[in-house]
C-alpha cells in the first residue's frame, strides 16, 4: 500500500486521502476575459513532471499540499498552506 | 495447412510476409503524418486511402502497434450514450465494427452478446430511463429492462449483490459485443500498408515544426519529416504532443485499470457493468474474466497497476458473484486515460493549420476505433471537421458548449 505523509497526521495509507488537483492562481472574475475564464476552469497541465498538487487526509479533513512527480508517481514534499519555505 | 507449416519450419528465410511491409528509411516528406499506431491512427491511415486516395502517409508508433490503450481496454462495444451528438456517433461505430472482420478478411471475434449496465439505486434507474428514452428516439436497441431478466440472462449473479447494493433494474442494449483488440490494429495496419501507406514502428515524435500558425514539419527520432498536414492519435500521450505545438487542452492523465481472471468454462454470455460497484466485467473467447474498474483516483502519467486495484475490484467482484472466490487473477495492467471534464473525446481541426487531433479518449475509445478512423480521416482530406463529430470540438470548452457523456460514459462517478 502506498503511504502518504499528512503534515498533521503523519504517514498514512493513501486511501485515506483524495486529490484535488494542481494548485491554479484563480484570475479575478470582476475583471478577466471569458477566454481566460474558460482557461482557468477548463484547461489543464496534462503532460508529466514536478506538480504542485491540493491533498487532502479525508479522515481529519486536512488540506495540504503535495509536491509529486506525476510521471513516476513519487511524492516529494508535503506541508501546510502557508508553511513552504 | 500442415504443408505449409513444413514449409515455414524448413525454409531459412520466414516465406510469408508478414502483417505489415517493412520501411527501413523514412522518406523526406509525406502528405499526412500520424502521430500514434493504434487503433485509432491505423484507421485514419485505412480509410485516408480507402475512401480519399491519400496513400502518402506515414504512422509514426513509438513502441510497437496496437500496443497502448488498444490493447489495454476492456474490448467492449456499444452505443446506448447519454447524448445525442454520443449516441450517432458510436451507432456509426457498431455499424462499422459488424462489418470488420469480412472487410479485413481477418477474423476479429467479434461477438454480440447482449450488455447490461445495473442499476442499484433510484437516481441509476432515472440515469437509465434517460438514456433508453434518448436511445431509442435515435433507433437503437436499448431498454430498461427488471431485476429477472438480468438473472434470466446471468442466472450466477447474486441480485442483492451482498445485500448492500441490490439490482433494481438495468439498461439492457442487445448490440453489445466485444471483440478481439489487437486484431483491430493489425486488420486497419494491414490495410492501411496494402493501400501504401507506411507504418514506422520504434519512431519517436520528439518536436513539431509550427511557423506562422502550420505544421511544417515533424521532427522525430529516425530524423525530419516534411508535412502539411499531422493527425495526433495519442490516447495518453496527448498533452505532451499538445505542448509540442503549444495548445491548451482541458485533457488530464489518470491511470485505468484492469486484469483478467484464469480462463473459466463458458459462463457468462452477456457484459455486465454497474456504476455502483464500479465493475464492467465480460467472458472472453478464452474463458477469461475481463474486468475493469473506475480511474485511479489520482494523476498518473505511467502504465503503472496497483494492488489496491486488485483487491478492490474483486471484493465488488464477490459481492456479485460469490461463487468467484476460489478463482485465481492470472494477470493486471494499466492504461493512461486522457480524460477530459464532459467524458466527450476532442476531435477535429484545433488552432494550428494542419494539425487535428483524435484526444480525450479517456476510458471510452475502443468502441470508436472505426468510426474515429473514417471521421478524421475525411476531416484531414477535406480540412472541414465531419459533421458527426462537430460536437466534439475543442473550441467547445472556450464556449462553455460542453457535450455531458458522464453518465453514459464510464463507471466512475
Amino acid at each position: 500500500m502506498k503511504i502518504m505523509i499528512c503534515p498533521v497526521n503523519g504517514p498514512r495509507p493513501v486511501s485515506e486521502f483524495f486529490c484535488w488537483g494542481e494548485i491554479r492562481p484563480m484570475p479575478d472574475p470582476d475583471t478577466c476575459s471569458d477566454d481566460e475564464w474558460a482557461d482557468y476552469v477548463f484547461n489543464r497541465n496534462g503532460a508529466p513532471g514536478v506538480k504542485k498538487e491540493w491533498w487532502c487526509h479525508s479522515a481529519s479533513n486536512t488540506w495540504f499540499i503535495v509536491e509529486r512527480d506525476t510521471e513516476k508517481d513519487v511524492v516529494l514534499r508535503t506541508y501546510l498552506y502557508g508553511e513552504a519555505a | 495447412m500442415p504443408w505449409r507449416l513444413l514449409r515455414f519450419a524448413l525454409s531459412k528465410k520466414h516465406p510469408e510476409p508478414r502483417m505489415f511491409s517493412d520501411h527501413p528509411q523514412l522518406k523526406s516528406s509525406y502528405d499526412v503524418v500520424i502521430i500514434g499506431g493504434g487503433g485509432h491512427g491505423l484507421a485514419a491511415a485505412y480509410y485516408l486511402a480507402r475512401d480519399h486516395g491519400i496513400t502518402n502517409v506515414a504512422v509514426l508508433e513509438k513502441g510497437y502497434i496496437g500496443g497502448g490503450n488498444t490493447g489495454r481496454n476492456t474490448s467492449i462495444i456499444r452505443s446506448n450514450y447519454l447524448t445525442p451528438e454520443g449516441v450517432k456517433f458510436y451507432d456509426e461505430s457498431v455499424h462499422l465494427w459488424q462489418d470488420l472482420s469480412e472487410e479485413f478478411d481477418l477474423n476479429l471475434f467479434y461477438a454480440n452478446r447482449g450488455h447490461f449496465t445495473l442499476a442499484h439505486t433510484d437516481s441509476a434507474m432515472r440515469t437509465m430511463r434517460w438514456r433508453a428514452e434518448v436511445n431509442k428516439h435515435l433507433g437503437i436497441d436499448s431498454e430498461v429492462v427488471g431485476p429477472d431478466f438480468v438473472k434470466r440472462a446471468a442466472p450466477m449473479i447474486d441480485l442483492s449483490c451482498g445485500g448492500h447494493a441490490p439490482i433494481m433494474g438495468a439498461l439492457y442494449h442487445a448490440p453489445g459485443s466485444v471483440a478481439r483488440h489487437d486484431a483491430v490494429a493489425w486488420g486497419y495496419g494491414r490495410g492501411a500498408d496494402m493501400r501504401g501507406a507506411e507504418i514506422h514502428q520504434q519512431t519517436e515524435v520528439l518536436g513539431i515544426d509550427v511557423q506562422g500558425g502550420k505544421v511544417r514539419g515533424v521532427q522525430t527520432s529516425r530524423g525530419y519529416i516534411a508535412t502539411n498536414k499531422v493527425l495526433c492519435a495519442v490516447a495518453g500521450f496527448t498533452p505532451r504532443i499538445l505542448d509540442m505545438v503549444g495548445i491548451q487542452s482541458p485533457i488530464y492523465i489518470h491511470p485505468l485499470q484492469a486484469m483478467v481472471s484464469e480462463p473459466l468454462k463458458p459462463w457468462l454470455d452477456p457484459i455486465l457493468v454497474s456504476g455502483s460497484l464500479h465493475i464492467y466485467v465480460s467472458q472472453s473467447a478464452r474463458g477469461e474474466l475481463v474486468m475493469g474498474a473506475s480511474l485511479d483516483p489520482y494523476e498518473v502519467q505511467s502504465t503503472r497497476s496497483t494492488l489496491d486495484f486488485v483487491e478492490g475490484l474483486s471484493s465488488h467482484m464477490l459481492d456479485m458473484f460469490p461463487f468467484l472466490s476460489n478463482v485465481k487473477v492470472m494477470r493486471q495492467w494499466a492504461g493512461m486515460a486522457d480524460m477530459t471534464p464532459d467524458f466527450a473525446p476532442i476531435m477535429g481541426k484545433t488552432p494550428v493549420e494542419g494539425f487535428y487531433l483524435d484526444g480525450g479518449w479517456g476510458t471510452w475509445g475502443f468502441k470508436a476505433t472505426p468510426v474515429c478512423g473514417k471521421t478524421m480521416a475525411h476531416t484531414v482530406a477535406t480540412d472541414t471537421p465531419h459533421p458527426l463529430i462537430t460536437g466534439f470540438s475543442l473550441d467547445r470548452f472556450r464556449n462553455f458548449s460542453l457535450t455531458g457523456e458522464k453518465g453514459a460514459a464510464s463507471v466512475g462517478h
